[in-house]
């Protein structure tokens, strides 16, 4: 199965993901950049991404959990989502999200 | 009068950072005889264990089938009593010089200086910084009309603020400065809260009452001159309100940040700190990086792999400090001499 992120820059990647990771851990495992930093515990909210609005009504909804965290979101939009809490699944196959500048890693050192 | 020495601590060794790690350093490094003062950001030990997630249960500390980041934190400062060990909270270290006779000094953000034989940097994920909105041109503002804390309430008086959040620090500070300010608006994504339900109610019942306005909505943009704050855009709903406004507090929690790591002329890997995997010896000898924050071939970012590496690092440290002496291996199980270092013999 697979899923396509938009990076920072608007390019778009198409990654291969398997059942039962995390979004979050498919888009790290890919190198893309995401901060992720509690690495899934769903405490830090840096690994926000907005979701393709044809693709929301099919996530499961955010739980009270992800709801206080997203909170802490400066740049939150009504798709906004943190991938840690997104499982991969048949249903899910194909899935768009673009990943959020509040989530974006800083750049490493010159 | 030498202004150098006054406010100069001497040490065997500075920890940057009392996350897990950093802690555990205390326990391997006092062992071994060698003082510690640790250094770190957050008002508390624990790291991102007490600012993250404190009531998390992790599983896989070696012994404990289950333990929260508060609990794991708590014990480890147990563990490190004995060697009476300087904690030095709310504090930033900024400076980071090594001497000619190969000893470091190390300064923080509130001007204090140690001395010391050894750095080790324990500092995780960097230092937590407050989430700053990605507002275009929000740096303008900052420290003249928009503030990520509140140091002293008299900056706030007969402003027109505007506080952003939906925690515990954006209520408590609606409830704080809202009898000293000329207006307030607490602006929130939307109509539920993760703060104390009697902070929720109490602010529920100035708003009812005309004294707070509470608008559901994100901020959009800053308008102002030279830094000083006139009004910010909302984005609501169902479009756009603009409020007028001379003091912005947004309260989004903290974030980790590398900071001034990135500065003291250590080889880095992706933002972190490459490590050798004998003794975690940074490309500066004498500066040690254990835990989150370094780097190596096979590296997994799991606090048990911090402890082992703080093991590690103490047994060169101790060659550092004490370069004469002759290090015997020995187990707190069977040694009168650690055991009388614990307390326990």
């Amino acid at each position: 199965m697979k899923i396509f992120v938009t990076d920072h820059d608007g390019v778009e990647h198409e990654l291969e993901a398997l059942e039962g990771w995390r979004v979050m851990e498919v888009i790290r495992d890919w190198e893309l950049p995401i901060k992720a930093e509690c690495g899934g515990a769903c405490s830090c909210a840096t690994c926000h991404v907005f979701v393709d609005p044809e693709w929301l009504p099919k996530l499961h909804e955010a739980s009270d959990e992800e709801e206080d965290m997203l909170d802490t979101v400066p740049d939150v939009e009504p798709n906004s989502r943190l991938s840690c809490q997104i499982l991969m699944s048949e249903e899910l196959d194909g899935l768009k999200v673009r990943l959020a500048p509040s989530a974006k890693p800083e750049t490493a050192a010159a | 009068m030498n202004d150098m020495s006054v406010n100069e601590t001497v040490t065997d060794v500075v920890i940057i950072g009392g996350g897990p790690v950093g802690l555990f350093a205390i326990f391997e490094l006092g062992l071994l005889d060698l003082k510690c003062h640790v250094i770190d950001i957050l008002d508390r030990p624990g790291g991102q264990c007490a600012e993250l997630y404190p009531e998390k249960p992790i599983y896989d500390i070696p012994g404990f089938p289950e333990i929260s980041g508060q609990e794991l934190t708590d014990n480890l400062i147990k563990q490190a009593e004995p060697f009476g060990p300087v904690y030095h909270f709310n504090r930033m270290v900024t400076g980071l010089e090594k001497l000619d006779d190969g000893s470091f000094v190390v300064t923080t953000d509130e001007g204090e200086v140690f001395r010391t034989k050894v750095v080790v940097i324990a500092a995780g994920g960097g230092s937590f910084q407050p989430k700053r909105p990605p507002v275009p041109g929000i740096e303008e503002y900052e420290g003249k009309s928009v503030f990520y804390s509140v140091r002293r309430m008299d900056d706030f008086r007969d402003q027109d603020l505007l506080i952003v959040g939906g925690g515990d620090s954006a209520l408590d500070w609606t409830l704080n400065l809202q009898p000293i300010a000329k207006s307030l608006t607490l602006v929130h994504r939307r109509d539920a809260f993760r703060a104390h339900p009697d902070s929720v109610n109490k602010m529920r019942a100035l708003a009812d009452e005309g004294k707070i306005n509470f608008v559901l909505g994100q901020i959009g943009s800053l308008q102002g001159e030279d830094g000083q704050l006139q009004s910010v855009h909302i984005k609501t709903g169902d479009g756009e309100q603009i409020i007028h406004a001379t003091r912005l507090l947004p309260f989004f929690g903290l974030t980790m940040k590398l900071g001034p790591v990135a500065d003291w002329g250590l080889n880095l890997h992706e933002n972190l700190i490459s490590v050798d995997t004998e003794k975690f010896e940074t490309s500066v000898p004498g500066i040690y990086a254990i835990g989150d924050i370094n780097s190596y071939p096979g590296k997994l970012k799991l606090i048990l792999s911090g402890f082992h590496e703080a093991a590690l690092m103490a047994q060169a440290a101790k060659r550092i400090v004490h370069p004469d002496e002759k290090v015997v291996f020995q187990y707190t199980t069977s040694s009168t001499k650690l055991q009388k270092k614990l307390g326990v013999a």
